[in-house]
């Protein structure tokens, strides 16, 4: 009876979504104040609607309601309870529910925390949302029903969640991926109302840039959770594989690093108004795009979903609706014309232009190199594919030109600077920059490596231009402390933000070029050294878990005689599915990580095949991406958005809009 | 015969399915450069049978025969170049995930250049027909102006 | 281009990417070519599974055949024999290929579910696989009578696929071998 309830309760949210993308729309248009304030509420119904409908299939999961086909298919009844939860969205259906969950409580925090936006722009942008809703609700009720049952025919036990899923990282990673992705639809929202309002000003941009910001951090949370979790569970040591599906994720997150700096200058100085526009389009054209590659099968990947070309032509039309509409209302209402807002060729207004170049070329590039092999099988040129070497071959040369700009854009001025100006304040860093380029790769072993040094020129030159810019910002300051508290928090989250992404650099390049790799056959007894690391096999024992039996071998690890850690990698096979799982055993440090995974038995002496890894810096790259996202919170902390808001309001009130009290 | 052929098909999918157990393979090289060349190698050839997987971590039957013939191609003492050829005579380009060069994926590798140039000049173009705004400021700019004193005064 | 127009630029690039995009529900990602179309059937020296007997390539060449690729470990393989051996019997030639397999059980295979085969090259080390892009079995070539590939399918050969592909393609070839 409760998957009804739950079935229901969807149904009960899409005949809301109906209603919010229309009739707040028809009272926009027809200055129907009663209609429009209706959107709050509808989100509001939305919400409750659908989180019951994901509350009862959750139910179902941990009641082991085998009945129900998801949860026959993708749980089992010696699962423990955490796991249970987590499938839930472990598949397709189950997915796809979390994003409509998702999807309504951005629309709900939208309603909720805008009491500032007039009521029109308001009604229009949840109206939007409430579209995007009813596409993603009508493609779940119709292709993908989460409640279907299997009856008669319920099996006695389900088939399991696939192990490689049996894992902290997975409970988090949809969640947080999810919550980026769909809150781009903010943004986009946004977008459309404003183009639809035919009001494309500053105030639009201070609006939707708090939205946009949160979005992007918890989109960046979910890639790093991902890459993570590929580490550790699925990739024996590597942590990110270009493969389709981390692609779509990685795609809208460029065009919203592109969209975040775009916003800065439409905010600040009004400039670049359609662009920004069309950026926000494109990031959550970029997302939808990235759910239709990931459901729909036309390109293979190691971790799609089950795929199904009825629900392909479905997202695909929503897609062809949803992105065609807004690019037809785009081509119609943006302004042509560039304002007459005038900057100069060195001045900050000219870096993020730069910085949206580079990331819209990046973007682009993996765009079309995921969908190289799809565009030549559909030319009929044949079969080709394009995996990492490509991708890394184009890739990091665009964020090692981004990266220079990157350093003088802090401190850089709007409207105008001038080069005199920027050798005076850069000399520093720069020298600072080369001096540590020169000695630290020294640190590894004397051997210099010229990647690493080229890594910590470009890291080094961000941050000690930021850096630079902090002290100028302190000259003034009665004291460093006093100072300090006077810097706004949209400055604290860039520099956050900053800082974290040379430390992504630096951790990416440092693993990749100094990470030690050794596959042998070990027997119980022995030991193998790399990095000045001895790894001791001593054995290998049986061991038992709640829905798996594992051989688990012991290792001790020593350096310079002392024992710095045990670890106990395990072969596990998952007794529901009889799945074979290598489970590596990690010591996580700042500044390396000790890996070891197990291969296959070899020969009859208790031999194993064994993978050693040494992973120099890997947690640096982690590290920098959660700054990264912390930087844009902490962005939204902001008090310049809640006084440029009333401001905002003051001016419309004055301008006699009506309704603006919402 | 239908429902028997459905049932094999969804076992060969179930087989195809994800990766879940390390591929680990202790293959001794005669020397250090060719075990660099082997690692390297494996992680660009597809599997030519799995779901968008090197041969190195793939466990497919096909992708360790493709290592083993790796391995054995390398210790004879064959290029890189040659080893590639190989493949794809006998799988064809998609075993490749760099795709060569030629006049089929030149779009591909020149695309990321094009586009580059392509931003570049809109860049300029923009940049050019924008000069630093007149001297006199018009009422819209002054306010804007003193906003962006007052909030630069208390961001420094 | 007029100010307006250039704002169009957008939805035409992503009508055709949507194009593309529809376009590529219809084709099937994992579908893999051969690589050997149109080239010969490459040369090998192999036994007879039959007699053990040296086998080459000049030995299975002549005139239009199947070469399909078995083993007794192939699920599929087994799915598949029965219609085989009803092609067999239909006189279309077909070879075996009896792929990584072990010779024992393969001519058991043969004695028990019948033998559709005129012969079975026994390549037990993955050679002839290996140079004919083989990446499971079962796969099934179409070769004309001068040794050249012309087809491959890789899966389960059943009526369908025989009547809606291989059949067609297979009276061209021999339509062409008749015609002068």
């Amino acid at each position: 009876m409760i998957p009804e309830f739950g079935h229901f309760a969807l149904i009960l949210a899409l005949c809301l979504s109906v209603l919010l993308c229309s009739v707040p729309l028809w009272g926009a248009w027809r200055g129907n104040a009663t209609a429009m304030a209706l959107a709050p509420n509808l989100a509001i119904g939305i919400l409750v609607f659908s989180a019951i409908s994901f509350a009862c299939l959750t139910w179902a999961f941990m009641q082991d309601d085998f009945s129900v086909e998801v949860v026959a298919n993708n749980s089992n009844s010696l699962l423990p309870w955490y796991y249970k939860f987590s499938a839930v969205w472990g598949n397709h259906e189950g997915s796809l529910l979390l994003w409509i969950l998702v999807l309504a409580l951005w629309t709900c925090a939208v309603a909720i925390f805008s009491p500032q936006l007039p009521l029109v722009m308001l009604a229009r942008v949840l109206a939007v949302m409430g579209f995007v809703g009813v596409g993603f609700m009508a493609f779940s009720l119709f292709t993908s029903n989460p409640f279907a049952r299997l009856l008669p025919g319920t099996p006695m036990d389900g088939q399991d969640l696939n192990p490689l899923l049996q894992d902290f990282g997975l409970i988090i990673h949809p969640p947080l991926l999810y919550m980026g992705y769909v809150g781009f639809s903010v943004a986009f929202a946004f977008a459309i109302a404003a183009l639809l309002g035919g009001r494309l000003d500053a105030a639009w941009a201070r609006w939707s840039r708090p939205w946009t910001n949160v979005a992007w951090a918890f989109l960046t949370l979910g890639i790093m959770l991902g890459s993570w979790w590929a580490y550790y569970e699925l990739g024996w040591g590597g942590w990110w594989f270009w493969d389709p599906v981390e692609n779509a994720s990685f795609m809208p997150w460029l065009a919203g690093t592109a969209l975040i700096h775009s916003l800065a200058a439409t905010e600040k100085r009004g400039l670049f108004k359609s662009w920004t526009v069309l950026l926000a389009i494109f990031a959550f054209s970029l997302s939808l795009l990235g759910t239709f590659l990931v459901r729909s099968g036309v390109l293979t990947s190691v971790h799609a979903f089950a795929t199904d070309p009825a629900r392909g032509l479905f997202i695909l039309v929503f897609l062809g609706i949803v992105v065609g509409g807004s690019l037809i209302l785009y081509a119609l209402r943006a302004p042509a014309v560039s304002s007459r807002v005038g900057f100069a060729w060195l001045s900050r207004e000219s870096l993020l232009l730069v910085n949206n170049v580079i990331f819209l070329v990046a973007t682009l590039t993996v765009l079309f190199g995921t969908l190289f092999p799809l565009l030549m099988d559909a030319l009929g040129q044949g079969k080709y594919s394009v995996g990492p070497p490509y991708f890394n071959a184009v890739f990091v040369p665009l964020m090692a030109l981004l990266m220079p700009f990157m350093g003088i854009g802090p401190l850089s001025r709007w409207k105008q600077d001038s080069a005199s100006r920027w050798r005076a304040e850069l000399l520093l860093p720069a020298i600072a920059t080369a001096v540590c380029a020169l000695t630290l790769p020294l640190l590894h072993d004397g051997d210099y490596n010229l990647w690493v040094a080229l890594a910590i020129l470009l890291a080094g030159w961000v941050v000690f231009g930021m850096l630079r810019d902090l002290a100028n910002r302190l000259r003034n300051a009665s004291s460093v402390a006093a100072g300090l508290r006077r810097l706004a928090p949209s400055y604290w989250g860039m520099f956050v933000a900053h800082l974290g992404f040379a430390i992504t650099v630096i951790g990416v390049v440092v693993t990749s070029q100094f990470n030690i790799e050794h596959d042998l056959k070990m027997t119980p007894g022995t030991s193998d050294t790399l990095a000045g690391y001895e790894f001791r096999f001593l054995d290998v024992r049986g061991v038992r878990g709640p829905n798996y039996v594992a051989d688990e071998a012991r290792f001790i690890v020593y350096r310079d005689g002392r024992e710095v850690v045990r670890l106990a990698p395990q072969k596990r096979r998952y007794l529901a599915s009889g799945d074979v799982m290598t489970e590596a055993a990690i010591d996580d440090g700042l500044f390396r990580d000790l890996f070891i995974a197990m291969g296959e038995p070899v020969g009859s002496e208790g031999a194993w095949a064994i993978r050693l890894h040494y992973k120099p810096f890997v947690r640096w790259m982690w590290a920098g991406s959660v700054l990264m996202a912390l930087g844009a919170f902490v962005t939204v902390a902001d008090k310049r958005y809640r006084r440029q808001r009333s401001v905002a309001r003051e001016a419309l009130r004055q301008g006699g809009v009506s309704g603006a009290q919402a | 015969m239908n429902r028997l052929l459905t049932a094999t098909l969804a076992l060969w999918m179930l087989l195809l399915g994800l990766p879940a157990a390390a591929v680990i393979e202790t293959y001794e090289f005669s020397e250090p450069a060719l075990e660099k060349r082997y690692r390297e190698l494996s992680q660009e050839l597809r599997c030519p049978k799995c779901q968008n997987q090197n041969i190195a971590d793939s466990n497919a039957p096909i992708s360790q025969d493709l290592r083993r013939l790796l391995h054995q191609q390398l210790e004879a003492g064959a290029s890189d170049q040659e080893i590639l050829e190989f493949m794809v005579a006998r799988y064809g380009e998609f075993v490749r995930y760099r795709p060569a060069f030629n006049a089929a994926t030149a779009v591909l590798w020149l695309a990321p250049v094009l586009l580059l140039l392509a931003g570049a000049a809109g860049l300029l173009l923009l940049l050019r027909g924008r000069k630093p705004s007149p001297a006199t400021l018009d009422s819209d700019e002054q306010a804007r102006l003193a906003n962006l004193l007052q909030s630069a005064e208390k961001d420094a | 281009m007029a100010p307006r127009l250039k704002l169009f630029l957008p939805l035409i690039l992503f009508a055709v990417l949507a194009a593309f995009l529809f376009r590529g529900l219809s084709l099937d990602p994992t579908a893999l070519p051969s690589a050997l179309i149109d080239r010969p059937l490459p040369d090998f020296q192999l036994t007879a599974l039959a007699d053990d007997r040296p086998l080459t390539r000049d030995d299975v060449i002549g005139e239009p055949a199947l070469f399909n690729v078995w083993a007794t470990w192939c699920i599929s393989c087994r799915v598949e024999h029965p219609y085989l051996q009803q092609l067999a019997d239909s006189g279309v030639p077909i070879y075996g290929i009896n792929y990584k397999d072990e010779d024992g059980a393969a001519r058991r295979w043969l004695r028990d579910l019948g033998n559709p085969y005129r012969a079975n090259i026994v390549d037990r080390e993955g050679t002839l696989g290996v140079d004919l892009g083989v990446y499971g079995a079962p796969e099934t070539y179409l070769v004309d009578a001068a040794g050249v590939i012309r087809y491959r399918h890789v899966g389960v050969i059943d009526e369908r696929v025989w009547r809606d592909t291989l059949e067609p393609l297979w009276r061209e070839i021999l339509a062409l071998e008749t015609s002068p």
